[in-house]
């Protein structure tokens, strides 16, 4: 039955329109990539508001066709000029650019695009294999289940997230806050407005995304001196086909990585601890681990394929349960709702040829993804050569627009401003910005679940701890909360000394 | 760092109490129909504030190495910041497309030393592939001035 549906969603895929979109949304995605201040999420947040007019179908395979060039687009720059364009390309850094100085770039980036590509299409296999299971559990949830898988995310963050737990929570309650501001739908009262009428709209996730990843990036870009430097690639025809002849020789590391990427990749906050995970254990299982970080490919294609694979399973719990597991996934997510869809598993019952549509192009976007970057590299990574004079500009107005857009307001171009110095500061001192931009978009929706759920109980806690599934999933949340506590302890108990659980982030 | 650590969690736990006053006021206990407007912030606003406080105190216990930022690294940082913010300023009276012109304009003499030539060039062209691609093509209206008012937008 399944199979029937993904031919069904080939033929949505596969038509001109749809394919034509698959292409612009990888060019523009992949450029997007490539330059500083300009991600996966807020690229994504800067061409939402143009879908609107768009068939919700074409809309998504716009989107996530740029997510994937984002995600191959980072590759380029972390090999290229050592710059990674998000914290879960830090990894590839490491042996890529090494290769790149070495005159090796073509094949450290025909490694990288290759790795990226089986990562991916592994976790859209077995995202086509359990998306419509995990969506018939999800079917039967109520408030209280619904409260406990958003309490198991933002815990998530907390245990697996790496860096201080106590910022963690900060950043979630920063974005639940900001999602509170403004008129409260179930009582009709305004909150923490202070008779300020600009407050009244809240904050839009999407503004605070560009501003938050986009202008902050740039400032934290920056720091280093005006400009960015990088390795010529080096790339033709015959240095992927011969590259393409010894990265059989991994297929120990592919397969590894694609696990630990989906694994963890579910999970939001996964990508990052992936790609760092498969590196490590790359190296472990290695016969010469000293020359990792010498430029060794097999450090590009472990960490690159873990995070493609965490990339596209982030899009898993989106699509089933309505919980993004990427900041990019959570952007995507507010997507579906302002084009009127309700993100959640009943998308599978009312939307089929919106779902397999969406399931079958991340097939073809990334088919075509690999083979479009694989063959105009040299021209994306022209792009950084453009001179940073030029670009700054460019890139604070592209932003600019996009939050201009969200609602033709004056004052999103002001709090875009605000919010990317907030993302500097937050950077530097290690607040992690993710889970806060989750909070902001799953705000409401869990504050209802939270209120629902206590409706039902008459104001008892106890319901999340009684009905067994809700309970399931609260005591796992629970533990995830608990990690950073009982991890030094647990390692102290063993005699082992306490070593940071987590990869640094950068 | 240390400082920057401790000033910055210092503001959150004013934000906080800004919130937590606010909850209290709209009210946290139970109202006619479920948990009042109050109840989800208050219990955001004490969770964050308890944060904010542990933060403070592991500030205060270990110091941690290096700077907040350089004397270096800042220069670049308001080289872009102040800009942009200018930028923004100008275009809430004059419209993005003038101001955006003037933007790239100004920054491309000011730090990259491009010929008037160039400057020029692309200061015109800017305006126009952003009205072609936003106005005409994706119709999304963008803030406008008296320039565009005159050319009758």
């Amino acid at each position: 039955m399944g199979f029937e549906n993904l031919l069904l969603g080939f033929q949505a895929a596969l038509n001109h329109q749809n394919l034509f979109f698959a292409v612009v949304g990888i060019t523009l995605g992949t450029i997007i990539g490539v330059l500083p201040g300009l991600g996966g999420a807020n690229g994504v947040a800067i061409l939402l508001p143009l879908t609107l007019r768009m068939p919700p179908t074409s809309a998504i395979i716009l989107l996530t066709s740029l997510y994937w060039g984002a995600l191959f687009g980072g590759a380029i720059t972390s090999v290229l000029f050592n710059i990674p364009g998000e914290p879960w390309s830090v990894a590839t850094t490491f042996d890529g650019y090494p290769m790149a100085r070495q005159g090796k770039g073509g094949q450290a980036l025909t490694a990288a695009f290759t790795s990226s590509f089986v990562g991916a299409l592994f976790s859209v296999v077995l995202i086509t294999l359990f998306a419509p299971v995990l969506a018939d559990v999800a079917l039967h949830f109520g408030p209280p289940e619904i409260f406990a898988i958003q309490f198991l995310t933002f815990s998530s963050f907390i245990g697996l997230g790496g860096g201080s737990p106590l910022k963690s929570l900060i950043s979630i309650m920063i974005g639940f806050i900001l999602a509170a501001v403004g008129l409260d739908i179930v009582t009709g009262q305004l909150r923490m407005t202070f008779g300020i009428t600009e407050l009244m709209q809240g904050f839009d996730f999407i503004v605070a995304v560009i501003g938050l990843f986009g202008i902050g990036e740039i400032l934290l870009t920056v720091e280093e001196g005006l400009s960015f430097r990088g390795v010529r690639t080096g790339m033709n025809l015959r240095v992927v086909l011969d590259t393409w002849k010894i990265l059989p020789r991994y297929w120990r590391t592919f397969l590894r990585s694609a696990f630990i990427g989906f694994w963890m990749g579910f999970k939001p906050g996964g990508a990052t601890p992936a790609s760092f995970m498969s590196y490590s254990f790359a190296k472990r299982f290695s016969k010469h681990p000293e020359s990792f970080g010498k430029g060794e490919i097999e450090g590009v294609v472990a960490p690159e394929t873990a995070a493609h694979a965490a990339g596209v399973a982030a899009m898993l719990p989106m699509i089933t349960l309505g919980i993004p597991g990427s900041p990019t996934a959570a952007v995507m997510m507010g997507g579906l709702i302002i084009w009127g869809l309700q993100p959640g598993p009943m998308l599978f019952k009312e939307k089929p040829d919106f779902v397999w549509g969406l399931i079958a192009s991340m097939y073809t976007g990334n088919i075509i993804g690999v083979l479009m970057v694989l063959a105009f590299v040299p021209f994306f990574a022209a792009i950084l050569r453009v001179p940073f004079a030029i670009l700054t500009p460019l890139i604070v107005t592209v932003c600019a627009i996009g939050a201009y857009a969200v609602h033709n307001s004056m004052i999103d171009i002001w709090y875009m401003v605000l919010f990317g110095v907030m993302g500097y500061v937050f950077k530097k001192l290690d607040y992690p910005l993710a889970p806060l931009v989750l909070a902001l978009v799953l705000g409401d929706h869990a504050e209802n679940a939270l209120r629902q759920s206590l409706i039902m109980s008459q104001g008892s806690l106890g319901i999340f701890f009684t009905r067994p599934i809700a309970a399931a999933i609260t005591l796992v949340g629970i533990f995830f909360f608990a990690m950073p506590v009982i991890t030094p302890w647990w390692r102290r108990l063993r005699g082992k000394p306490a070593v940071l659980a987590s990869p640094p982030t950068e | 760092m240390r400082a920057a650590d401790i000033l910055t969690a210092s503001v959150l736990f004013v934000f906080g109490g800004v919130v937590f006053f606010d909850a209290l006021r709209l009210g946290i206990g139970w109202g006619t129909d479920g948990p009042k407007s109050g109840f989800f912030p208050f219990w955001l606003a004490v969770i964050m504030m308890a944060s904010c406080l542990g933060i403070m105190a592991q500030g205060a216990r270990r110091a941690r190495a290096g700077q907040f930022v350089s004397r270096e690294q800042l220069g670049p940082v308001l080289k872009v910041l102040w800009p942009a913010t200018l930028f923004v300023l100008v275009t809430q009276f004059i419209g993005i497309y003038v101001a955006s012109a003037l933007y790239l304009g100004f920054y491309m003499r000011w730090v990259g030393h491009n010929s008037w030539r160039a400057v020029i060039a692309l200061s015109i062209c800017l305006p126009i592939v952003t009205f072609l691609v936003f106005e005409q093509w994706f119709l999304v209206p963008l803030p406008k001035g008296p320039l565009e008012t005159w050319l009758g937008y």
